[in-house]
Protein backbone atom coordinates (compact mmCIF):
# COMPACT_ATOMS: atom_id res chain seq x y z
CA UNK A 1 0.00 0.00 0.00
CA UNK A 2 2.38 2.10 1.22
CA UNK A 3 4.59 2.04 -1.38
CA UNK A 4 1.62 3.08 -3.81
CA UNK A 5 -0.22 5.63 -2.12
CA UNK A 6 3.56 7.14 -1.58
CA UNK A 7 3.87 8.17 -5.59
CA UNK A 8 0.20 9.15 -5.01
CA UNK A 9 0.99 11.91 -2.13
CA UNK A 10 4.13 13.44 -3.85
CA UNK A 11 1.90 13.62 -6.63
CA UNK A 12 -0.63 16.00 -4.96
CA UNK A 13 2.05 17.79 -3.15
CA UNK A 14 3.40 18.41 -6.37
CA UNK A 15 1.63 21.07 -7.97
CA UNK A 16 3.13 23.30 -5.84
CA UNK A 17 7.17 21.96 -6.42
CA UNK A 18 5.91 21.76 -10.41
CA UNK A 19 4.50 24.89 -10.23
CA UNK A 20 7.33 27.55 -9.69
CA UNK A 21 8.89 25.55 -12.20
CA UNK A 22 6.26 25.91 -15.04
CA UNK A 23 5.91 29.62 -14.31
CA UNK A 24 9.97 30.05 -14.65
CA UNK A 25 9.29 28.20 -18.28
CA UNK A 26 6.71 29.70 -19.42
CA UNK A 27 8.94 33.18 -18.33
CA UNK A 28 11.93 31.57 -19.90
CA UNK A 29 9.82 31.18 -23.01
CA UNK A 30 8.61 35.06 -22.92
CA UNK A 31 12.11 35.88 -22.32
CA UNK A 32 13.14 34.08 -25.87
CA UNK A 33 10.59 35.42 -27.86
CA UNK A 34 11.77 38.84 -26.64
CA UNK A 35 15.24 38.29 -26.93
CA UNK A 36 15.01 36.77 -30.41
CA UNK A 37 12.87 39.79 -31.58
CA UNK A 38 15.14 42.47 -30.50
CA UNK A 39 18.41 39.81 -31.64
CA UNK A 40 16.64 40.11 -34.88
CA UNK A 41 15.67 43.98 -35.36
CA UNK A 42 19.42 44.43 -34.27
CA UNK A 43 20.87 42.57 -36.89
CA UNK A 44 18.12 44.24 -39.62
CA UNK A 45 19.84 46.95 -39.52
CA UNK A 46 23.35 45.81 -39.68
CA UNK A 47 22.60 43.68 -42.90
CA UNK A 48 20.05 46.71 -44.44
CA UNK A 49 23.53 49.10 -44.00
CA UNK A 50 25.45 46.44 -45.26
CA UNK A 51 22.88 46.00 -48.38
CA UNK A 52 23.35 49.74 -49.47
CA UNK A 53 27.03 49.17 -49.05
CA UNK A 54 27.25 46.24 -51.12
CA UNK A 55 24.67 47.80 -53.87
CA UNK A 56 26.62 50.88 -53.77
CA UNK A 57 29.62 49.56 -54.25
CA UNK A 58 28.86 47.09 -57.44
CA UNK A 59 27.37 49.58 -58.93
CA UNK A 60 29.28 52.51 -58.08
CA UNK A 61 33.04 50.81 -58.38
CA UNK A 62 32.85 51.14 -62.74
CA UNK A 63 31.77 54.43 -62.08
CA UNK A 64 35.74 55.31 -60.97
CA UNK A 65 37.03 54.30 -63.91
CA UNK A 66 34.47 54.84 -66.90
CA UNK A 67 35.68 57.28 -70.00
CA UNK A 68 36.67 60.81 -69.46
CA UNK A 69 34.19 62.23 -71.02
CA UNK A 70 31.43 60.87 -68.54
CA UNK A 71 33.21 63.01 -65.78
CA UNK A 72 32.70 66.32 -67.80
CA UNK A 73 33.90 69.29 -67.23
CA UNK A 74 35.95 67.73 -65.17
CA UNK A 75 38.51 64.38 -67.02
CA UNK A 76 38.64 61.46 -63.63
CA UNK A 77 36.30 60.59 -60.71
CA UNK A 78 38.73 62.49 -58.08
CA UNK A 79 38.36 65.65 -59.39
CA UNK A 80 34.72 65.39 -60.00
CA UNK A 81 33.65 64.18 -57.03
CA UNK A 82 36.05 66.55 -54.33
CA UNK A 83 34.40 70.07 -55.38
CA UNK A 84 31.11 67.85 -54.54
CA UNK A 85 32.40 66.71 -51.29
CA UNK A 86 33.49 70.29 -50.23
CA UNK A 87 30.49 71.25 -51.22
CA UNK A 88 28.54 68.68 -49.19
CA UNK A 89 30.77 69.31 -46.47
CA UNK A 90 30.75 73.60 -46.65
CA UNK A 91 26.90 73.31 -46.39
CA UNK A 92 26.27 71.05 -44.10
CA UNK A 93 28.68 73.26 -41.86
CA UNK A 94 27.41 76.41 -42.69
CA UNK A 95 23.89 75.09 -41.35
CA UNK A 96 25.65 73.49 -38.13
CA UNK A 97 27.12 77.37 -37.43
CA UNK A 98 23.57 78.83 -38.13
CA UNK A 99 21.29 76.08 -35.91
CA UNK A 100 23.41 74.83 -33.26
CA UNK A 101 23.42 77.69 -31.32
CA UNK A 102 19.80 78.47 -32.52
CA UNK A 103 18.74 74.65 -30.88
CA UNK A 104 20.55 75.02 -27.98
CA UNK A 105 18.79 78.20 -27.06
CA UNK A 106 15.53 76.82 -28.22
CA UNK A 107 16.17 73.59 -26.46
CA UNK A 108 17.28 75.70 -22.84
CA UNK A 109 14.48 78.33 -23.32
CA UNK A 110 12.48 74.92 -23.24
CA UNK A 111 13.54 73.15 -20.61
CA UNK A 112 15.06 76.23 -17.81
CA UNK A 113 13.79 79.24 -18.63
CA UNK A 114 9.87 79.22 -20.17
CA UNK A 115 7.04 78.66 -18.11
CA UNK A 116 5.44 75.10 -18.37
CA UNK A 117 2.18 76.92 -19.88
CA UNK A 118 4.82 77.81 -22.89
CA UNK A 119 7.39 75.09 -22.85
CA UNK A 120 4.71 72.66 -24.05
CA UNK A 121 3.63 73.60 -27.16
CA UNK A 122 6.79 75.41 -28.37
CA UNK A 123 8.26 72.12 -27.83
CA UNK A 124 5.17 70.64 -30.29
CA UNK A 125 5.70 73.25 -32.73
CA UNK A 126 9.66 72.69 -32.99
CA UNK A 127 9.13 68.80 -33.40
CA UNK A 128 5.84 70.07 -36.28
CA UNK A 129 9.26 71.50 -38.11
CA UNK A 130 10.68 68.17 -38.58
CA UNK A 131 7.43 66.84 -40.19
CA UNK A 132 7.38 69.28 -43.22
CA UNK A 133 8.90 67.13 -46.67
CA UNK A 134 12.32 68.68 -47.93
CA UNK A 135 10.25 69.31 -51.14
CA UNK A 136 8.53 72.21 -49.42
CA UNK A 137 11.68 73.20 -47.38
CA UNK A 138 13.25 73.55 -51.31
CA UNK A 139 10.13 75.26 -52.72
CA UNK A 140 10.35 78.32 -49.92
CA UNK A 141 14.01 78.27 -49.96
CA UNK A 142 14.20 78.43 -53.87
CA UNK A 143 11.06 81.05 -54.12
CA UNK A 144 10.64 82.66 -51.48
CA UNK A 145 13.76 82.71 -49.10
CA UNK A 146 15.99 83.58 -51.70
CA UNK A 147 14.59 86.95 -52.94
CA UNK A 148 14.28 87.67 -49.17
CA UNK A 149 17.75 87.28 -49.13
CA UNK A 150 19.05 89.41 -51.96
CA UNK A 151 19.36 92.54 -49.99
CA UNK A 152 21.22 90.89 -46.84
CA UNK A 153 23.57 89.29 -49.60
CA UNK A 154 24.47 92.73 -50.60
CA UNK A 155 24.66 94.02 -46.98
CA UNK A 156 27.25 91.19 -46.70
CA UNK A 157 29.06 91.66 -49.61
CA UNK A 158 29.64 95.83 -48.55
CA UNK A 159 29.96 95.05 -44.91
CA UNK A 160 31.93 91.97 -44.61
CA UNK A 161 33.70 91.92 -47.79
CA UNK A 162 37.12 91.70 -46.63
CA UNK A 163 36.60 88.22 -45.27
CA UNK A 164 36.88 85.18 -47.81
CA UNK A 165 33.03 84.08 -47.05
CA UNK A 166 31.06 86.88 -48.22
CA UNK A 167 33.61 87.85 -51.40
CA UNK A 168 31.31 88.51 -53.92
CA UNK A 169 29.45 89.52 -56.22
CA UNK A 170 26.89 89.14 -54.25
CA UNK A 171 23.93 86.77 -56.56
CA UNK A 172 21.47 88.65 -58.03
CA UNK A 173 19.05 85.27 -57.52
CA UNK A 174 19.79 84.70 -54.09
CA UNK A 175 20.86 81.26 -54.86
CA UNK A 176 23.27 81.00 -53.17
CA UNK A 177 25.20 78.52 -50.71
CA UNK A 178 24.58 80.81 -48.10
CA UNK A 179 20.87 80.38 -48.64
CA UNK A 180 21.25 76.67 -48.97
CA UNK A 181 22.64 76.78 -45.59
CA UNK A 182 19.69 78.59 -44.18
CA UNK A 183 17.67 75.92 -45.35
CA UNK A 184 19.66 73.17 -44.39
CA UNK A 185 19.70 74.79 -40.59
CA UNK A 186 16.19 75.18 -40.31
CA UNK A 187 15.91 71.29 -41.51
CA UNK A 188 18.05 69.86 -38.86
CA UNK A 189 17.29 72.68 -35.88
CA UNK A 190 14.15 70.25 -34.82
CA UNK A 191 16.19 67.03 -34.07
CA UNK A 192 18.80 69.24 -32.12
CA UNK A 193 16.28 70.44 -30.36
CA UNK A 194 14.39 67.79 -29.56
CA UNK A 195 18.02 66.06 -28.18
CA UNK A 196 19.43 68.77 -26.19
CA UNK A 197 15.91 69.42 -24.33
CA UNK A 198 15.50 66.02 -23.41
CA UNK A 199 19.52 66.03 -21.96
CA UNK A 200 18.67 69.45 -20.49
CA UNK A 201 15.96 68.12 -18.61
CA UNK A 202 17.87 64.93 -17.12
CA UNK A 203 19.95 67.04 -15.28
CA UNK A 204 20.46 66.29 -11.56
CA UNK A 205 18.25 67.78 -9.85
CA UNK A 206 21.18 67.76 -7.03
CA UNK A 207 23.49 69.32 -9.22
CA UNK A 208 21.59 72.20 -10.24
CA UNK A 209 20.82 72.91 -6.56
CA UNK A 210 24.19 72.85 -5.93
CA UNK A 211 25.21 75.67 -8.14
CA UNK A 212 22.08 77.64 -7.11
CA UNK A 213 22.96 77.18 -3.33
CA UNK A 214 26.48 79.31 -3.93
CA UNK A 215 24.54 81.83 -5.15
CA UNK A 216 24.78 80.84 -8.74
CA UNK A 217 22.30 82.83 -11.47
CA UNK A 218 19.82 80.71 -13.45
CA UNK A 219 22.99 81.24 -16.52
CA UNK A 220 25.36 80.41 -14.36
CA UNK A 221 23.85 77.31 -12.85
CA UNK A 222 23.48 76.18 -16.70
CA UNK A 223 27.24 76.63 -17.30
CA UNK A 224 28.17 75.04 -13.82
CA UNK A 225 25.71 72.04 -13.66
CA UNK A 226 23.43 71.66 -16.87
CA UNK A 227 26.02 72.17 -20.12
CA UNK A 228 28.62 69.67 -17.71
CA UNK A 229 26.27 67.37 -17.96
CA UNK A 230 24.81 67.39 -21.19
CA UNK A 231 28.14 67.71 -23.10
CA UNK A 232 28.05 64.50 -24.67
CA UNK A 233 24.22 64.47 -25.16
CA UNK A 234 24.75 67.87 -27.54
CA UNK A 235 27.45 66.68 -29.41
CA UNK A 236 25.19 63.27 -30.35
CA UNK A 237 22.34 65.86 -31.13
CA UNK A 238 24.97 67.61 -33.32
CA UNK A 239 26.31 65.02 -35.18
CA UNK A 240 22.81 63.89 -35.99
CA UNK A 241 21.93 66.79 -37.09
CA UNK A 242 25.20 66.86 -39.26
CA UNK A 243 24.37 63.50 -40.77
CA UNK A 244 20.99 64.86 -41.78
CA UNK A 245 23.01 67.77 -43.27
CA UNK A 246 25.15 65.88 -45.33
CA UNK A 247 22.85 64.15 -46.95
CA UNK A 248 19.90 65.97 -47.73
CA UNK A 249 19.10 66.16 -51.45
CA UNK A 250 15.81 68.09 -52.74
CA UNK A 251 16.09 71.10 -51.08
CA UNK A 252 19.51 71.74 -51.57
CA UNK A 253 18.94 71.09 -54.99
CA UNK A 254 15.87 73.33 -55.63
CA UNK A 255 17.79 76.30 -54.10
CA UNK A 256 21.41 76.15 -55.55
CA UNK A 257 22.20 76.58 -58.95
CA UNK A 258 25.56 74.95 -59.15
CA UNK A 259 28.72 74.83 -60.72
CA UNK A 260 31.85 72.65 -60.36
CA UNK A 261 34.04 74.67 -58.11
CA UNK A 262 35.56 74.93 -54.62
CA UNK A 263 35.22 78.79 -53.16
CA UNK A 264 35.10 79.27 -50.04
CA UNK A 265 33.00 82.33 -50.79
CA UNK A 266 28.78 81.74 -49.90
CA UNK A 267 27.31 84.88 -51.26
CA UNK A 268 28.24 84.54 -55.21
CA UNK A 269 26.17 82.60 -57.86
CA UNK A 270 29.34 80.21 -58.42
CA UNK A 271 28.38 77.80 -55.64
CA UNK A 272 29.81 73.71 -55.44
CA UNK A 273 26.66 71.13 -55.09
CA UNK A 274 26.57 68.73 -52.70
CA UNK A 275 26.92 65.17 -53.62
CA UNK A 276 23.47 64.10 -52.60
CA UNK A 277 21.59 66.70 -54.62
CA UNK A 278 24.31 66.47 -57.99
CA UNK A 279 22.96 63.24 -57.41
CA UNK A 280 19.19 63.90 -57.90
CA UNK A 281 19.48 67.00 -60.25
CA UNK A 282 21.59 64.52 -62.72
CA UNK A 283 20.23 61.06 -62.49
CA UNK A 284 17.41 61.14 -64.41
CA UNK A 285 18.98 61.87 -68.32
CA UNK A 286 22.15 60.14 -67.63
CA UNK A 287 23.53 57.32 -69.75
CA UNK A 288 24.40 54.20 -67.44
CA UNK A 289 28.42 55.27 -67.41
CA UNK A 290 27.38 58.46 -66.24
CA UNK A 291 25.01 57.20 -63.81
CA UNK A 292 28.05 54.38 -62.23
CA UNK A 293 29.76 57.76 -61.69
CA UNK A 294 26.97 59.27 -59.77
CA UNK A 295 26.45 56.15 -57.45
CA UNK A 296 30.03 56.35 -57.13
CA UNK A 297 29.40 59.72 -55.68
CA UNK A 298 27.27 57.99 -53.12
CA UNK A 299 29.77 55.40 -52.16
CA UNK A 300 31.92 58.35 -51.11
CA UNK A 301 29.23 60.32 -49.31
CA UNK A 302 28.58 56.69 -47.41
CA UNK A 303 31.66 56.61 -46.23
CA UNK A 304 32.44 59.74 -45.24
CA UNK A 305 28.95 60.03 -43.29
CA UNK A 306 30.44 57.03 -41.39
CA UNK A 307 33.44 58.34 -40.82
CA UNK A 308 31.80 61.78 -39.36
CA UNK A 309 29.63 59.27 -37.02
CA UNK A 310 32.23 57.37 -35.96
CA UNK A 311 34.32 60.29 -35.02
CA UNK A 312 31.46 62.06 -33.18
CA UNK A 313 30.47 58.84 -31.43
CA UNK A 314 34.58 58.59 -30.45
CA UNK A 315 34.29 62.35 -29.28
CA UNK A 316 31.18 62.02 -27.11
CA UNK A 317 32.72 58.81 -25.95
CA UNK A 318 35.57 60.67 -24.52
CA UNK A 319 33.62 63.32 -22.32
CA UNK A 320 31.85 60.81 -20.81
CA UNK A 321 34.59 58.46 -20.35
CA UNK A 322 36.20 61.85 -18.53
CA UNK A 323 32.88 62.11 -16.45
CA UNK A 324 33.02 58.21 -15.57
CA UNK A 325 37.00 58.91 -14.12
CA UNK B 1 30.97 87.08 10.03
CA UNK B 2 28.41 84.43 12.27
CA UNK B 3 24.46 85.87 12.36
CA UNK B 4 21.55 85.67 13.88
CA UNK B 5 18.57 84.52 12.53
CA UNK B 6 14.82 85.62 13.33
CA UNK B 7 11.82 83.57 12.37
CA UNK B 8 8.66 85.43 13.09
CA UNK B 9 5.12 83.79 11.72
CA UNK B 10 6.45 81.56 9.40
CA UNK B 11 4.15 80.40 6.73
CA UNK B 12 5.20 77.96 3.79
CA UNK B 13 3.09 76.98 0.63
CA UNK B 14 3.99 75.08 -2.13
CA UNK B 15 0.87 76.65 -4.61
CA UNK B 16 -1.75 76.13 -2.43
CA UNK B 17 -1.12 73.50 0.09
CA UNK B 18 -0.13 75.01 3.36
CA UNK B 19 3.35 72.62 3.91
CA UNK B 20 4.35 74.43 7.30
CA UNK B 21 2.76 76.83 9.60
CA UNK B 22 3.52 79.42 12.23
CA UNK B 23 7.16 79.20 12.97
CA UNK B 24 8.64 81.38 15.46
CA UNK B 25 12.19 81.22 16.51
CA UNK B 26 15.11 82.82 17.04
CA UNK B 27 18.48 81.16 16.35
CA UNK B 28 21.68 82.56 17.87
CA UNK B 29 24.87 83.09 16.28
CA UNK B 30 27.87 80.72 16.56
CA UNK B 31 25.54 78.35 17.94
CA UNK B 32 24.22 75.21 16.38
CA UNK B 33 20.73 74.83 15.86
CA UNK B 34 19.27 71.21 15.35
CA UNK B 35 15.74 70.51 13.47
CA UNK B 36 14.27 67.12 14.49
CA UNK B 37 10.85 65.80 13.54
CA UNK B 38 9.15 63.15 11.58
CA UNK B 39 9.60 62.73 7.66
CA UNK B 40 7.24 65.15 5.77
CA UNK B 41 6.69 67.45 8.93
CA UNK B 42 8.60 70.41 7.40
CA UNK B 43 11.50 70.71 8.47
CA UNK B 44 13.77 70.67 5.49
CA UNK B 45 10.80 73.33 4.27
CA UNK B 46 11.77 75.37 6.77
CA UNK B 47 15.78 74.89 6.49
CA UNK B 48 15.31 75.72 2.66
CA UNK B 49 13.46 78.99 3.21
CA UNK B 50 16.30 80.51 5.35
CA UNK B 51 18.53 80.90 1.90
CA UNK B 52 15.35 80.88 -0.14
CA UNK B 53 16.17 77.63 -2.01
CA UNK B 54 12.52 76.05 -1.50
CA UNK B 55 11.78 78.85 -4.26
CA UNK B 56 13.37 76.50 -6.75
CA UNK B 57 10.56 74.27 -6.79
CA UNK B 58 7.71 76.65 -9.02
CA UNK B 59 4.68 77.78 -6.99
CA UNK B 60 6.53 77.28 -3.36
CA UNK B 61 5.88 80.96 -1.42
CA UNK B 62 6.36 82.43 2.40
CA UNK B 63 4.42 84.57 4.15
CA UNK B 64 5.62 85.68 7.52
CA UNK B 65 8.84 87.28 8.76
CA UNK B 66 12.88 85.39 8.16
CA UNK B 67 15.66 88.31 9.24
CA UNK B 68 19.24 87.74 9.11
CA UNK B 69 21.14 90.26 11.99
CA UNK B 70 18.10 92.38 11.06
CA UNK B 71 17.89 92.48 7.32
CA UNK B 72 14.97 90.76 5.88
CA UNK B 73 15.49 88.08 3.80
CA UNK B 74 12.36 88.49 1.54
CA UNK B 75 11.69 92.29 0.95
CA UNK B 76 11.12 92.46 -2.20
CA UNK B 77 14.60 94.29 -3.15
CA UNK B 78 16.22 91.51 -2.00
CA UNK B 79 18.19 89.02 -4.64
CA UNK B 80 17.83 85.57 -3.84
CA UNK B 81 20.60 84.72 -5.38
CA UNK B 82 22.53 87.28 -3.34
CA UNK B 83 20.69 85.42 0.27
CA UNK B 84 22.36 82.51 -1.47
CA UNK B 85 25.68 83.48 -1.75
CA UNK B 86 25.63 84.65 2.29
CA UNK B 87 24.27 81.72 3.58
CA UNK B 88 25.75 78.25 2.76
CA UNK B 89 24.05 74.98 2.06
CA UNK B 90 24.95 71.71 2.62
CA UNK B 91 22.81 69.00 0.85
CA UNK B 92 21.52 65.41 1.76
CA UNK B 93 23.59 63.30 -0.53
CA UNK B 94 27.27 64.88 -1.31
CA UNK B 95 26.96 67.03 -4.80
CA UNK B 96 30.27 68.03 -5.76
CA UNK B 97 30.44 69.04 -9.50
CA UNK B 98 31.21 66.25 -11.96
CA UNK B 99 33.21 67.96 -14.17
CA UNK B 100 35.11 69.81 -11.51
CA UNK B 101 38.82 68.78 -9.82
CA UNK B 102 38.40 69.14 -6.35
CA UNK B 103 40.25 72.17 -6.72
CA UNK B 104 37.67 73.83 -8.62
CA UNK B 105 35.15 72.42 -6.73
CA UNK B 106 35.83 74.55 -3.59
CA UNK B 107 36.72 77.84 -5.95
CA UNK B 108 33.09 77.22 -7.19
CA UNK B 109 31.06 79.94 -5.32
CA UNK B 110 34.57 82.29 -5.19
CA UNK B 111 34.36 81.91 -8.96
CA UNK B 112 30.81 83.22 -9.10
CA UNK B 113 31.42 86.33 -6.65
CA UNK B 114 34.72 87.38 -8.53
CA UNK B 115 35.77 86.47 -11.99
CA UNK B 116 39.32 87.65 -11.48
CA UNK B 117 41.30 85.88 -8.53
CA UNK B 118 45.13 85.62 -8.29
CA UNK B 119 46.51 82.27 -8.56
CA UNK B 120 48.21 82.71 -5.04
CA UNK B 121 44.46 83.98 -3.81
CA UNK B 122 43.02 81.23 -5.19
CA UNK B 123 45.45 78.72 -3.18
CA UNK B 124 45.16 80.39 -0.01
CA UNK B 125 41.32 80.11 -0.07
CA UNK B 126 41.63 76.09 -1.49
CA UNK B 127 43.82 75.88 1.40
CA UNK B 128 41.90 77.46 4.14
CA UNK B 129 38.77 75.75 3.01
CA UNK B 130 40.00 72.46 3.00
CA UNK B 131 41.39 72.79 6.12
CA UNK B 132 38.63 73.84 7.54
CA UNK B 133 36.54 71.04 6.15
CA UNK B 134 39.22 68.78 7.87
CA UNK B 135 39.94 67.38 3.94
CA UNK B 136 42.96 68.99 3.22
CA UNK B 137 45.77 66.40 4.72
CA UNK B 138 43.64 63.40 2.39
CA UNK B 139 43.83 65.84 -0.97
CA UNK B 140 46.76 67.78 -0.78
CA UNK B 141 48.58 65.99 -3.35
CA UNK B 142 45.69 65.34 -5.82
CA UNK B 143 43.76 68.76 -5.76
CA UNK B 144 43.61 68.31 -9.78
CA UNK B 145 41.82 64.98 -9.83
CA UNK B 146 37.79 64.88 -9.74
CA UNK B 147 35.91 65.40 -6.89
CA UNK B 148 33.58 62.38 -7.93
CA UNK B 149 36.74 60.37 -6.97
CA UNK B 150 36.70 60.85 -3.18
CA UNK B 151 34.66 58.10 -0.94
CA UNK B 152 31.21 59.84 0.17
CA UNK B 153 32.66 61.39 3.02
CA UNK B 154 35.30 63.25 1.84
CA UNK B 155 32.76 64.39 -0.91
CA UNK B 156 30.49 65.67 1.40
CA UNK B 157 33.48 67.29 3.41
CA UNK B 158 34.36 68.59 -0.32
CA UNK B 159 31.01 70.14 -0.07
CA UNK B 160 31.45 71.83 3.00
CA UNK B 161 34.36 73.02 2.10
CA UNK B 162 32.96 74.80 -1.39
CA UNK B 163 30.21 75.96 0.91
CA UNK B 164 32.72 77.15 3.83
CA UNK B 165 35.06 78.41 1.13
CA UNK B 166 32.65 81.92 0.39
CA UNK B 167 32.46 82.64 3.83
CA UNK B 168 29.23 82.81 4.37
CA UNK B 169 27.29 84.26 7.27
CA UNK B 170 25.20 81.11 8.08
CA UNK B 171 25.60 77.71 7.27
CA UNK B 172 22.71 75.58 6.47
CA UNK B 173 23.05 71.32 6.68
CA UNK B 174 20.19 68.96 5.44
CA UNK B 175 20.70 65.62 6.45
CA UNK B 176 24.47 66.38 6.12
CA UNK B 177 25.14 62.47 7.32
CA UNK B 178 21.88 60.58 6.17
CA UNK B 179 24.40 58.96 3.49
CA UNK B 180 27.18 58.29 4.95
CA UNK B 181 28.74 55.58 7.14
CA UNK B 182 29.37 55.96 10.88
CA UNK B 183 33.07 56.79 10.36
CA UNK B 184 32.17 59.55 7.99
CA UNK B 185 29.42 60.82 10.20
CA UNK B 186 31.77 61.01 12.95
CA UNK B 187 34.39 63.09 11.28
CA UNK B 188 31.62 65.64 10.08
CA UNK B 189 30.34 66.09 13.53
CA UNK B 190 33.88 67.09 14.79
CA UNK B 191 33.77 69.17 11.93
CA UNK B 192 30.55 71.12 12.68
CA UNK B 193 31.74 71.09 16.43
CA UNK B 194 34.93 73.45 14.73
CA UNK B 195 32.46 75.05 12.34
CA UNK B 196 30.43 76.16 15.22
CA UNK B 197 33.10 78.93 16.82
CA UNK B 198 33.07 80.77 13.22
CA UNK B 199 29.12 80.26 11.76
CA UNK B 200 25.55 80.11 12.60
CA UNK B 201 25.08 76.39 11.78
CA UNK B 202 21.52 74.90 11.38
CA UNK B 203 21.17 71.60 10.71
CA UNK B 204 18.15 69.00 9.85
CA UNK B 205 18.87 65.47 11.09
CA UNK B 206 16.84 62.48 11.50
CA UNK B 207 19.28 61.29 14.06
CA UNK B 208 18.24 61.82 17.38
CA UNK B 209 21.72 61.49 18.74
CA UNK B 210 23.21 63.34 16.12
CA UNK B 211 21.23 66.44 17.59
CA UNK B 212 21.95 65.93 21.16
CA UNK B 213 25.79 65.52 20.05
CA UNK B 214 26.43 68.39 18.13
CA UNK B 215 23.52 71.28 19.22
CA UNK B 216 23.05 73.56 21.24
CA UNK B 217 19.31 74.16 21.05
CA UNK B 218 17.05 71.87 19.08
CA UNK B 219 13.74 72.94 17.34
CA UNK B 220 11.29 69.63 17.14
CA UNK B 221 8.87 70.20 14.37
CA UNK B 222 5.77 67.40 14.18
CA UNK B 223 1.94 66.93 11.81
CA UNK B 224 -0.71 68.05 13.69
CA UNK B 225 -2.33 65.21 11.65
CA UNK B 226 -1.86 63.58 8.39
CA UNK B 227 -2.37 65.88 5.98
CA UNK B 228 -2.29 68.97 8.09
CA UNK B 229 0.55 71.78 7.77
CA UNK B 230 3.71 71.02 9.78
CA UNK B 231 4.62 73.49 12.78
CA UNK B 232 7.03 74.08 15.03
CA UNK B 233 6.31 72.21 18.56
CA UNK B 234 9.06 72.81 20.56
CA UNK B 235 11.98 75.31 20.59
CA UNK B 236 14.40 74.84 23.73
CA UNK B 237 18.06 74.20 24.11
CA UNK B 238 19.37 70.82 23.63
CA UNK B 239 19.96 69.68 27.45
CA UNK B 240 16.65 70.44 28.03
CA UNK B 241 14.78 68.64 25.08
CA UNK B 242 16.41 65.67 25.61
CA UNK B 243 16.27 65.80 29.63
CA UNK B 244 13.01 67.44 30.55
CA UNK B 245 11.21 68.84 27.64
CA UNK B 246 8.48 71.36 28.13
CA UNK B 247 5.74 69.39 25.46
CA UNK B 248 4.71 65.71 26.05
CA UNK B 249 4.67 64.90 22.03
CA UNK B 250 8.41 66.17 22.61
CA UNK B 251 9.27 63.47 24.81
CA UNK B 252 7.43 61.12 23.36
CA UNK B 253 9.52 61.55 20.29
CA UNK B 254 12.60 61.86 21.98
CA UNK B 255 11.99 58.28 23.86
CA UNK B 256 10.78 56.95 20.90
CA UNK B 257 7.42 56.56 22.33
CA UNK B 258 5.57 58.08 19.00
CA UNK B 259 2.37 57.79 17.41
Amino acid sequence: MSTITEPETNDSGSPLDTEVPEKARKHALGDRIFSGLSFTAGITIMVALAGVFVFLFIEGYPGLSVDERFYRPKTDFWSYVGPLVFGTTYAAIIALVLAVPFAIGIALFISHYAPRRLAGPLGYVIDLLAAIPSVVFGLWGGRALADQMKPFLIWLEDTLGFLPFFGGPASVTGRTLLTAGVVLAIMILPIITAISREIFLQTPRLHEEAALALGATRWEMIRMAVFPYARSGMVSATMLGLGRALGETMAVAMVLSASPIVTLNIISSENPATIASNIASNYKEASPDRQAVLIATGLILFAFTFAVNFLARYVAGRSERRMAR
Amino acid sequence: MAKSIEISDLDIYYGDFLAVQGVNMSIKARSVTAFIGPSGCGKSTVLRSLNRMHEVIPGARVEGKIAIAGQSLYDSAVDPVSVRRMIGMVFQRPNPFPTMSIYENVLAGNRLNSKKMKKSEADDIVERSLKGANLWNEVKDRLTKPGMGLSGGQQQRLCIARAIAVEPQVLLMDEPCSALDPISTSAIEDLIHELKSDYTIVIVTHNMQQAARVSDETGFFNLKAAGQPGHLVEFNSTQKMFANPDNEATEAYISGRFG
